[in-house]
């Protein structure tokens, strides 16, 4: 049997296995008596269509804001990072605060920290201080998810073999040279696919902003729901998210294939 | 199928019945003589002939927090509405607490055959069966919402209010135009977000929060301008949740449409044509204007915007 015929045989039996699961789901579902009631009030048509466009336009705020998070995420989760890498005592300081604030702010639930912030520190009135729930929603993500992206990048820096350091040091390049020229660019490759993975977790939760009122693309839905009392429109939220984040998932994981590949030396 | 059709049969019967009520009423009312209501009230709605979901008890339900008007009492021993400024329904008290009670009593149920639960909002129109007989819980009758549900007649006649704090720009607005610059909020899922976009119509766009109490906390932080709701719950935020609480006033309804509260009941219930039939000689006999004279009336009105 050539390596063709196996592997088209392969994609034959992967294609009929995969039809023969969904045509039974389909039954199992289909079957259900109460099923045109659930299908009318989470898959209507009309209330698909007639959500699409506002869903659509309340979904640029959602864009604005994950962009801009994920912008501010970089730099400081490195910064975060490379504070908690730091081994010289007189760093001390700097390590421990990072440390802390890693273990706080991946540890607290958004939901909670949004609510504080975005409710608490306008209560406060203090002049200069921005009262925008937009605002707030951009603080509590960046907060968060730069929490997360240190630790990805510490993980990375982590795995860089110390051999590869010890010879940067022998060739006489200074602690920073090394670490610049090195130890980074070998640890950022690494971190791309755990990185893009939390920058999908961020884009879902950009809906949190919602709490403060802003009309985005979940509360949009949200909205439109308890006016018809008909769920489609956070099934219309749903598809749009997944539009966005499906590609990035599929990226995430080419990515990851290329790295073990490179890896591997190119050996399969 | 076959039940679908008896079920539309009772209904056309039970509005028929309804009707001749009604004209009976009023001709009774011109001769002078006050007629007993409960007396007209349909053969088929006799307490034991009612599908239940429990046998013998009439299952109420409203969303948690319960606040006043709508629920007063306080929560003495209560289970489930608890924490300060929360009401347990079943001490009947409040608009809605004293109106469920008044049908739970028409439709022949004491007090201790009526049963409370919680159901939140959206679980309320989700598909599938309930389990509630009856929510009350300030739903306002919109026909595309009757897809989802039934729909008793109207209970209470809503209007909508603006309800700020000192220092607000809008704190001394007595006119729509006043408002138009104004960033407003509104509870999502309430007909108030309807009447900022389609009577106010303002510059910004309505904040939307999933509670009032994230609308009131909006307030307090300068966030929003002000809040609309409907009215006795705009004068209960300014006396019991805000400080220097102010009602700037009430809206004109929307299209001259007299909006409505309504008791939600499962889609095509057996029980909606009983429930509407008993609503409606509440409503004939003078009970609602009562109760609403006892709970809301000095809460019921506010200026009218311009």
């Amino acid at each position: 049997m050539t390596a063709a015929r196996s592997a088209r045989k392969g994609t034959l039996v992967a294609v009929v296995s995969t039809l023969f699961v969904a045509t039974l789901l389909a039954i199992a579902i289909g079957s259900s008596p109460s099923w045109p009631l659930v299908q009318k009030a989470f898959f209507d048509g009309t209330y698909f269509s007639t959500s699409l466009p506002d869903v659509v336009g309340a979904f640029f705020i959602n864009i604005q804001l994950f962009v801009l998070a994920e912008i501010l995420i970089l730099p400081i989760g490195l910064l975060i990072a490379l504070a908690r890498s730091i081994t010289n005592p007189a760093f001390a300081p700097l390590r421990i605060f990072a440390t802390i604030y890693t273990d706080f702010f991946r540890g607290v639930p958004s939901i909670l920290l949004i609510y504080v912030l975005g409710f608490g520190v306008p209560a406060l009135r203090l002049p200069g201080v921005p009262k925008e729930p937009f605002f707030w929603a951009l603080v509590t993500l960046v907060l968060i998810y730069s929490a997360y992206v240190s630790e990805v990048y510490r993980a990375g820096i982590e795995s860089i073999h110390p051999s590869q350091e010890r010879a940067a040091r022998a060739l006489g390049l200074t602690r920073f040279q090394a670490l610049r020229f090195v130890v980074l660019p070998q640890a950022l490759r690494r971190v791309v696919p755990p990185l893009l993975n939390d920058f999908i977790g961020l884009q879902k939760d950009t809906a949190l902003v919602s709490i403060l009122g802003v009309v985005e693309a979940f509360k949009q839905a949200q909205i439109l729901k308890s006016a018809n009392f008909n769920f489609t429109p956070l099934m219309t939220t749903a598809l749009i998210f997944l539009v966005i984040t499906i590609p990035m998932t599929r990226l995430v994981d080419r990515l990851a294939a290329k790295d073990r590949a490179a890896q591997q030396g190119g050996a399969r | 199928m076959s039940t679908t059709r008896s079920r539309i049969a009772i209904g056309q019967t039970t509005r028929m019945a309804v009707v001749v009520m009604a004209m009976a009423m009023f001709l009774a009312a011109c001769g002078g003589s006050a007629a007993s209501p409960s007396a007209s009230l349909d053969a088929s709605c006799a307490k034991d002939k009612l599908a239940l979901k429990t046998a013998g008890k009439l299952t109420l339900s409203t969303d948690n927090p319960a606040y006043s008007p709508w629920f007063q009492g306080g929560n003495e021993g209560a289970t489930v509405w608890t924490g300060d400024y929360n009401n347990d329904p079943a001490k009947g008290q409040g608009y809605e607490g004293a109106v469920a009670y008044a049908v739970a009593e028409k439709l022949g149920f004491a007090t201790a055959d009526v049963v409370w639960i919680h159901t939140t909002f959206d679980a309320s129109f989700a598909p599938g069966a309930k389990d509630f007989d009856l929510f009350l819980n300030q739903v306002s009758i919109k026909a595309e919402r009757a897809e989802a549900i039934d729909f008793s007649s109207g209970y209470y006649d809503v209007a909508q209010g603006v309800v700020t704090i000192e220092g607000s720009p809008i704190a001394g607005a007595t006119s729509i135009a006043e408002l138009k610059t104004a960033k407003l909020g509104a509870q999502i899922g309430t007909t108030s977000l309807d009447a900022i976009n389609n009577v106010i119509k303002p510059d910004t766009e309505a904040a939307v929060f999933n509670t009032n109490d994230e609308a009131v906390a909006a307030l307090n932080g300068g966030i929003i301008d002000g809040i609309v709701t409907d009215v006795p719950t705009a004068f209960y935020m300014r006396d019991a949740q805000l400080t220097g609480g102010i009602i700037v006033g009430q809206l004109p309804s929307e299209g001259g449409v007299q909006e409505q509260f309504g008791i939600v009941l499962e889609k095509d219930s057996a029980l909606t044509a009983c429930v509407s039939a008993v609503v409606d000689a509440l409503k004939a006999d003078g009970t609602l204007a009562a109760l609403l004279t006892e709970w809301i009336a000095d809460k019921a009105s506010a200026p009218v915007l311009k």
